[in-house]
């Protein structure tokens, strides 16, 4: 299986299964089109016409030889790797700490419902906490790097317990032969120097929440009383990603239908001096005014593009940023096998409420059926763990036939979820945003090479 | 090759026999909380 798409006047060809990408010249391009199914002599005469006779052999003999070397229309084998995923001894090496559920911002898009997640205002409290890090070094196995992200509500509101939590589980990895890694994501108006100089210390990454410029943020995410929360933030940010040397951080924002010029969103913070940024589309029941439709894909995609050109552009004059959703790691991405089975969701990585309950992620979270246990009993309903463990790429129909798939990994399963009800039908809309993105990032790497 | 440049990459093909060691970090620790990307995640094994 290939896929091949134009960009900017470049030609571009992605072997599926390899991995492998093409930049092309027109007439490849063209014969492609006819590669697989006609012979040389006919492929000759029905561009004839257009390219001559000795360029379109010279131009097949290279995709001959693209072939055979396993570049090109190479076969998927992988449907065999996925049993044996399966047969892996179950580990799970990531949690999503649920450290508060209770925010300051009431931000309108919130899949947290403004830090609820369905339920009460609660705080984890320190107890909870240590008992996930004993269940995490439990159930981890063999595996030596351990994620914990500290994740709310807005998890500064309970930060003593952060603390506790970080000391706690550096006073133990050693002598078990592990290594944690801290993740804190905060909406900033608590932020301050002293909680920002212990986050340096150790936190692995700060993910700092703000949608762009500012009437667009200030709409999205309010504060209690209406007022916006960008002027409050906006410079405690700024501070916050040059003490980190400009890595191991994220500004992270949401687009949503009323801020589809997103480019300038990410052209703002890249004006504000921010160099690693991510800005994805909301997540939303498609009734709320703000929820991406369908119909807008055609300006979403176009303003993909927008945003590629002008990455490029400030690249080209030396101011290089980075934008997580175009990432692609083309010589030391992932194995295929963890392309398989993806983010891991209800596997490799759960999440855990303010009461130590267990959930397959944080997008689940309050939702009682997909209470998987609790940080005392670990893992029990076994059930949706197997579930989970089923959403591969070769169990989404949807995705088997798409080109896409050794990218997204079959795409986030909540969403799913929200979407149709079942955790294997992809989200559409999101798969078709995703398709441009790689489209885009494959681009942007074929223009640095 | 006159027609046709292939950027340097890694073939899955390639990462089947040692790969799945499940080192490397899930996605959604990083900074996407509710859009799916892997392809951009660092091998912790190479």
């Amino acid at each position: 299986m290939i896929h091949k798409y134009t960009l900017n006047g470049m030609f571009i060809v992605l072997d599926v299964n390899s991995g492998a990408v093409h930049i092309v010249d027109e007439l490849v391009y063209d014969i492609l089109d006819y590669y697989r199914e006609a012979d040389t002599d006919t492929i000759v005469q029905k561009l004839s016409d257009k390219y001559g006779e000795d360029d379109i052999r010279t131009a097949i003999s290279e995709l001959d030889e693209l072939v055979a070397a396993r570049q090109l229309f190479t076969p998927d084998t992988y449907a065999a790797v996925a049993p044996f995923v399966k047969k892996r001894e179950p580990v799970v090496k990531a949690l999503c700490l649920h450290i508060a559920h209770d925010c300051n911002l009431k931000c309108k898009y919130c899949f947290a419902e403004e830090g609820e997640y369905h339920g009460k205002r609660e705080l984890m409290s320190a107890e909870v906490g240590k008992k996930a890090i004993d269940m995490l070094i439990k159930t981890s196995g063999a595996r030596k790097n351990l994620e914990i992200d500290f994740f709310g509500g807005e998890p500064l509101m309970n930060f003593g317990v952060v603390k506790e939590i970080v000391e706690y589980a550096r006073s133990i990895e050693n002598e078990h032969g592990k290594k944690f890694r801290f993740t804190i994501t905060t909406n900033g108006i608590l932020l301050d120097d002293e909680k920002l100089d212990y986050i340096n210390k150790n936190m692995h990454n700060l993910v700092l929440s703000i949608d762009g410029r500012k009437e667009v943020n200030d709409r999205m995410r309010p504060r209690a009383g209406g007022q916006g929360s960008y002027d409050n933030i906006v410079p405690k940010f700024q501070k916050a990603a040059e003490s980190r040397n400009q890595t191991d951080y994220y500004v992270r924002g949401t687009f949503t239908r009323h801020n589809l010029d997103f480019s300038e969103d990410v052209m703002h913070l890249a004006d504000l001096g921010f160099k690693q940024i991510s800005v994805e589309p909301v997540v939303a029941d498609l009734s709320e005014d703000y929820a991406i439709q369908e119909s807008d894909l055609p300006a979403i995609f176009k303003e993909y593009e927008n945003l590629t050109n002008k990455i490029k552009e400030r690249r080209e004059k030396g101011e290089w940023f980075n934008f997580f959703h175009f990432m692609i790691d083309l010589t030391g991405g992932p194995c295929v096998i963890k392309r398989l089975v993806g983010c891991g969701s209800g596997t490799e990585y759960l999440a855990v409420s303010p009461s130590g309950d267990l959930y397959p992620c944080h997008q689940f979270v309050g939702r009682p059926e997909f209470k998987m246990g609790t940080v005392d009993t670990g893992v029990v309903n076994t059930d949706i763990r197997c579930d989970f463990e089923n959403c591969n790429v070769y169990n989404k129909p949807a995705c088997k036939e798409c080109w896409a798939r050794f990218y997204c990994s079959g795409g986030c399963v909540a969403n799913s979820y929200n979407t149709h009800g079942d955790l294997i039908s992809p989200y559409e809309i999101g798969c078709e945003m995703q398709r441009k993105r790689i489209e885009c990032a494959i681009y942007l790497k074929a223009c640095e090479e | 090759m006159t027609h046709i440049k292939t950027l340097n990459t890694k073939l899955l093909q390639n990462t089947v026999e040692k790969g799945g060691c499940g080192e490397c970090q899930t996605s959604c620790q990083s900074a996407c909380k509710t859009s799916c990307t892997v392809a951009n995640q660092a091998c912790e094994n190479r």
